[in-house]
C-alpha cells in the first residue's frame, strides 16, 4: 500500500439531519434548547399490545421533495428516505452539487467517499406473517415451503433489495455520482460514531478528499421492537412516553427506539479551502476498541469504553483536561449509564466531575445506527454556539451516578473541543472528538 | 510502526468445497462442483432449487468449552465465521485465549477484526410458534401476537440475528480488543472488510487484524430474494454441475450458496520478527461506486469496477504488465459479467489479453458476503502453490468478453494477483497481492 505518513487535517463542512424532532438542523438543535423531545405512541405499527408502545418516530417526512429524480429511489426504505434527506442538506451545505452531470463544485468524483453507519429496512410484515400463518403446520413443527413461496412471491424485488443495508449508500451515490471510497457498516448502536472515525481516517491518510457519512437506521417495525422487548432494552413507561428516555436517573428502565439519519461531510482542509466552503469544525480523534467480554452485556469494569477513550485522545494528540463536553452514549438503560460514567471517570480523573456530559437521547430517542452522527451534530453545534444541550427528564438522580449531567436546562459553556462517545450491542466502542477549527 | 507493510499470514475457509480452505483450494484444483439440490429445505416453490452448501460441522469443536453456552445464540452466518476464524488463527501460529489460554503469544489489545456479514435471516421455524400464537380468525393479529406471541421468543433473540454478532462472538472467543467492525456490502463486503483492516494495520492502530466474511445464504427468504431478483438461475435444476456459468454464452443467473473466509493480516515487520510464514503481501486496495439506477446490476459500461481497479493498482504501484492472475467476482449473471469484462479491459488495457482470468464461482457459488474472500483465499494458494487451476462452465466466452478465462491447469509463478467483487447496491472493490518469495 502506499507509504502516506501524510497526515491531512480533516474538517465538517456540512451536516443535516432527518430525525424525530426535526428534518433539518435548526428546527431540531432549538427544539432541543427547549428541552422538548420526539417520543410518542408509535404509529408506524399497531405496537397497542406491546410492552412499549411508544416510540420516537420521524413524522410527515417525505423523501421524494429532496430529489429531482424520484423515479430512482421509489422502493427505498423508511431508513434510505430519511438519508436522502439528510444527504442533500449536508451537500447543500458543503457545496457539493448533487444531481448533476456537470458538477461545478471542483471535487474529483473519484475522490468524493461515502461512509454511512447504516441499517438494514424493515421486512414486508403482511406478507411476512402472513406467509408463516399460511405454510406452519402447529401439529408436525414443519413449514411448507411450497406453501410458503406460493405467499411470498407476491413481495416485490425492488423492494426487497432496499432492505439491503448498503442501500442507503446506494442512494447517496446515485444523487451525488460519487466514485471515491464507499463503505457502509453495522455495528449496532455504534455504527454511525464507527463510520465517521473510519471516514476521517481514509481523508487523513489520502484515500479520499471528501466523504459524505454519518447513519441511516429505522428498526421501528413489528420485529425490532419485539427484539428489543425481549431483551428487555426498551422503557415501559407506556403511562409516560415523554418522560420515558431518563438518562442517569434512579428511574430509568431502558431506552426509547427511535429513527432517523444524520450527514455529516468530511473533507480534508486543503479541498475546503480550496473550495472556500465554510468549516463547521475539525475532527482531531478517533479511537476504536471492543470489549471481547460477553455479546448481552458491557465489559463490568468499561474496559472496552476506557480503551476506546484513550485511544481517542491519544489520537487526537490532546490530554483528557482538554474536552469541554462530552456527547455520551447515555441511553437510559441502567448498564449503560452505570458503566459509561465509571470509563468517564476512569479516564477524566479529577476532571471528571467538572465536565459537562449530557445525553440528548433524553429528547431525540435512540437513532440505533443513526444515533451517533446525530448527536455528533449536536457536538458541533455545541461548539458553534457555545451551548451545551440539556439532558431532559433528569428529576431523580441515580446516587450512584455523581457527574455533571446538565439537567433539563442547556447551559451557556464555551465548548472548544467536544467528545462523542458510542457503544454498540456485542462491545464495539467508538469514540471521536471534534474540535473548534482554527488555522 | 506507522505506514506499516501488510502481510497475510494465515488463512481459513468453510465453503462448498469443504470444511477447511485446503479442502476449498483441493476441491478448485479437481475441478470439483460445491453446487447441488437444496437439502436445507424443501426448495420446491423456489424457482432455483439449488445451492453451495458446506458439509456438516460441529460447532463445539471450535469453541472453547467456557463459552459453549453462547453457541444457542449463533445464527448459521456467527458459526461459519466462528470456523473459518478457528483455522485462520491456527494456520498463523498465533496463539489467542481461544485457541489455547496456556500459551498466548499475542498482545490482545492490538488485534482487530472486521468481518463483512449479509442480513441475517431470522429461522422461520423457530419464529413459527410464536406467530401461530397470534393467529385469530385465520389471520395474522398483530394485538394478539403481542400478547400471547411475544412469551414465545426467546429473550436473547434478536442477538442471534445482529450482523455485527459475526464479529463479537469470534472477538470474544480469541479475546479481541482492538477495533471491532462489520461491513455490510453485500458481496463487496468481504474485500471491504479486507480493505479497511489493512488501513487500520498501516496506519498503526493494530498488528494483526482478522478479516474476511461470512453468510449463509441457504435459507429460504434469502433464497427467495435472489429468485425474486432473478439473480439465481432458473434453468439447471436438473443439472448441478454446470448451473453456474460464469462469463460463458449460455450463462442464465448465478447459483448461492453459503460459506465463511478470514484470512489473518500482519504488520510484516512484526510478522518478521516472530518467524510468521507469510503467504503474499497485501500491496494494494481500491474501492468506488457503480451508479446503476437499476440497483441489482453493476452499470453497463463497468465504471465503477474499473475505478476500484485502478485504485488498487494505483495503491501497489504497479502496473497491468506485473500482474499474472485475476479472480473476478463472475456471478453467472450475464449483464454482470459483461460489465466485469469490460471494467478489466478499460483498467488494464493491452495487457488484458496475457493474464490469465480464474473465476471460481462456477464450483463455489456466489456465498454472498464470504465470495470475496474465498476468492482472495483461492488466489493466496494459487500465488504459494505457483499453479492456476482450470476454470469450469466457461465454455464458449459471452459475447463482448474478452476476458483470458484459464481453461486448463497452469504452472506459473504469480508476481501480483488481482481479485475484485461488486455488490447489488453498487459499491466496487479490487484488492492486489503480492508474491514475495
Amino acid at each position: 500500500m502506499i507509504k502516506s505518513n501524510e497526515k491531512n487535517r480533516v474538517v465538517i463542512t456540512g451536516m443535516g439531519i432527518v430525525c424525530p424532532m426535526g428534518h433539518d438542523i435548526e428546527t431540531v438543535w432549538q427544539g432541543m434548547l427547549a428541552g422538548k423531545n420526539g417520543v410518542a405512541r408509535t404509529t408506524i405499527f399497531d405496537a397497542t399490545t406491546y410492552p412499549t408502545n411508544f416510540s420516537a418516530e420521524v413524522k410527515n417526512f417525505d423523501p421524494m421533495k429532496y430529489t429531482k429524480n424520484p423515479h430512482l429511489h421509489k422502493y427505498c426504505s423508511r431508513g434510505s428516505g430519511f438519508a436522502i434527506g439528510a444527504a442533500v442538506q449536508a451537500c447543500r451545505q458543503a457545496k457539493i452539487d448533487i444531481e448533476t452531470d456537470h458538477p461545478a463544485d471542483k471535487i474529483d468524483r473519484t475522490r468524493l467517499g461515502i461512509y454511512l453507519g447504516a441499517g438494514e429496512g424493515s421486512l414486508d410484515n403482511d406478507i411476512f406473517f402472513d406467509s408463516i400463518v399460511q405454510a406452519w403446520n402447529g401439529q408436525t413443527g414443519q413449514m411448507d415451503w411450497l406453501k410458503w413461496a406460493q405467499v411470498t412471491c407476491k413481495l416485490n424485488p425492488n423492494k426487497e433489495l432496499e432492505q439491503e443495508p448498503q442501500m442507503a449508500a446506494a442512494h447517496i451515490a446515485i444523487l451525488t455520482g460519487a466514485r471515491g471510497p464507499t463503505r457502509s457498516c453495522l455495528t449496532a448502536c455504534a455504527a454511525s460514531t464507527q463510520a465517521v472515525g473510519e471516514a476521517m481516517m481514509m481523508i487523513r491518510r489520502g484515500y479520499a478528499d471528501v466523504i459524505i457519512s454519518g447513519g441511516a437506521h429505522s428498526m421501528i417495525h413489528p420485529l425490532g421492537v419485539m427484539g428489543f422487548n425481549r431483551l428487555t432494552a426498551l422503557s415501559t413507561r407506556n403511562d409516560s412516553p415523554e418522560t420515558a428516555s431518563r438518562p442517569f436517573t434512579a428511574s430509568r428502565d431502558g431506552f426509547v427506539i427511535g429513527e432517523g439519519a444524520a450527514i455529516i461531510i468530511l473533507e480534508s482542509l486543503t479541498s475546503a479551502k480550496k473550495r472556500g466552503v465554510p468549516i463547521l469544525a475539525e475532527v482531531i480523534g478517533y479511537g476504536s476498541s471492543s470489549d471481547a467480554f460477553r455479546v448481552t452485556d458491557m465489559h463490568e469494569d468499561a474496559r472496552g469504553a476506557i480503551q476506546a477513550i484513550v485511544a481517542a485522545l491519544n489520537d487526537a494528540g490532546i490530554s483528557y483536561k482538554d474536552i469541554d463536553y462530552i456527547s455520551p452514549h447515555g441511553t437510559s438503560t441502567q448498564e449503560n449509564d452505570y458503566i459509561e460514567t465509571k470509563a468517564i471517570k476512569a479516564v477524566f480523573k479529577e476532571c471528571a466531575k467538572n465536565i459537562p456530559v449530557s445525553s440528548v437521547k433524553s429528547m431525540l430517542g435512540h437513532l440505533i445506527g443513526a444515533a451517533g452522527a446525530a448527536e455528533l451534530i449536536t457536538c458541533i453545534l455545541a461548539i458553534r454556539d457555545n451551548i451545551i444541550p440539556p439532558t431532559i427528564n433528569l428529576h431523580d438522580p441515580d446516587p450512584a451516578l455523581d457527574l455533571d449531567y446538565v439537567p433539563n436546562v442547556p447551559r451557556r459553556k464555551h465548548v472548544n473541543i467536544a467528545m462523542k462517545e458510542s457503544f454498540g450491542f456485542g462491545g464495539q466502542n467508538n469514540v471521536v472528538i471534534i474540535k473548534r477549527f482554527s488555522e | 510502526m506507522d505506514s506499516a507493510d501488510v502481510v497475510i499470514t494465515g488463512v481459513g475457509a468453510i465453503s462448498p468445497l469443504g470444511a477447511t480452505s485446503k479442502d476449498m483450494w483441493q476441491g478448485l484444483c479437481n475441478g470439483r462442483c460445491g453446487i447441488g439440490k437444496i437439502t436445507a429445505f424443501d426448495p420446491a416453490g423456489f424457482s432455483c432449487k439449488l445451492a453451495g452448501q458446506v458439509p456438516e460441522y460441529k460447532i463445539q469443536s471450535f469453541v472453547p468449552k467456557s463459552y459453549r453456552k453462547a453457541i444457542k445464540l449463533m445464527a448459521r452466518d456467527i458459526e461459519l465465521s466462528v470456523i473459518a476464524a478457528y483455522e485462520a488463527l491456527i494456520d498463523s501460529g498465533i496463539v489467542t485465549k481461544g485457541i489455547d489460554p496456556e500459551k498466548i503469544n499475542v498482545d490482545p489489545t492490538r488485534m482487530s477484526i472486521n468481518l463483512a456479514s449479509g442480513i441475517i435471516s431470522c429461522d422461520l421455524i423457530e419464529l413459527a410458534p410464536a406467530v401461530a400464537a397470534g393467529i385469530k380468525d385465520g389471520k395474522f393479529d398483530i394485538r394478539k401476537w403481542g400478547t400471547d406471541g411475544f412469551a414465545l421468543v426467546t429473550p436473547l433473540w434478536l442477538l442471534k440475528y445482529l450482523p455485527n454478532m459475526l464479529a463479537c462472538h469470534v472477538g470474544i472467543i480469541h479475546d479481541i480488543q482492538g477495533p471491532s467492525n462489520t461491513i455490510t456490502c453485500a458481496e463487496a463486503g468481504a474485500h471491504l472488510s479486507i480493505a479497511e483492516s489493512a488501513q487500520i494495520i498501516a496506519r498503526g492502530d493494530s498488528d494483526i487484524a482478522l478479516a474476511g466474511g461470512a453468510e449463509a445464504k441457504v435459507n429460504p427468504w434469502i433464497m427467495l430474494r435472489q429468485c425474486l431478483l432473478k439473480r439465481a438461475t432458473s434453468q439447471s435444476n436438473d443439472d448441478p454441475e454446470t448451473a453456474c456459468r460464469p462469463f460463458d454464452a449460455s450463462a442464465t443467473g448465478s447459483v448461492f450458496g453459503e460459506g465463511a473466509g478470514i484470512i489473518i493480516l500482519e504488520n510484516k515487520q512484526k510478522a518478521e520478527k516472530r518467524g510468521a510464514k507469510i503467504y503474499a503481501e497485501l500491496a494494494g486496495v481500491g474501492h468506488s461506486n457503480s451508479l446503476n439506477p437499476a440497483y441489482e446490476h453493476l452499470e453497463p459500461d463497468g465504471y465503477g469496477l474499473q475505478i476500484a481497479i485502478e485504485k488498487a493498482l494505483e495503491d501497489a504501484q504497479i502496473k497491468p504488465r506485473e500482474l499474472d492472475l485475476i479472480v473476478p467476482h463472475g456471478t453467472g449473471i450475464p449483464a454482470d459479467d459483461l460489465a466485469e469484462s469490460k471494467a478489466l479491459e478499460a483498467a488494464l488495457g493491452e495487457e488484458i489479453k496475457r493474464i490469465l482470468v480464474w473465476p471460481t464461482k462456477s464450483m463455489l457459488s456466489t456465498t454472498g458476503a464470504a465470495s470475496g474472500v474465498l476468492d482472495i483465499i483461492a488466489a493466496v494458494y494459487a500465488m504459494k502453490e505457483g499453479r492456476i487451476p482450470a476454470s469450469k462452465n466457461c465454455d464458449k466466452k459471452a459475447a463482448g468478453c474478452n476476458l483470458n478465462i484459464v481453461t486448463k491447469p497452469v504452472q506459473t509463478k504469480i508476481r501480483y494477483a488481482l481479485s475484485c467483487s461488486y455488490t447489488y447496491g453498487g459499491q466496487t472493490a479490487a484488492v492486489v497481492l503480492k508474491n514475495l518469495s
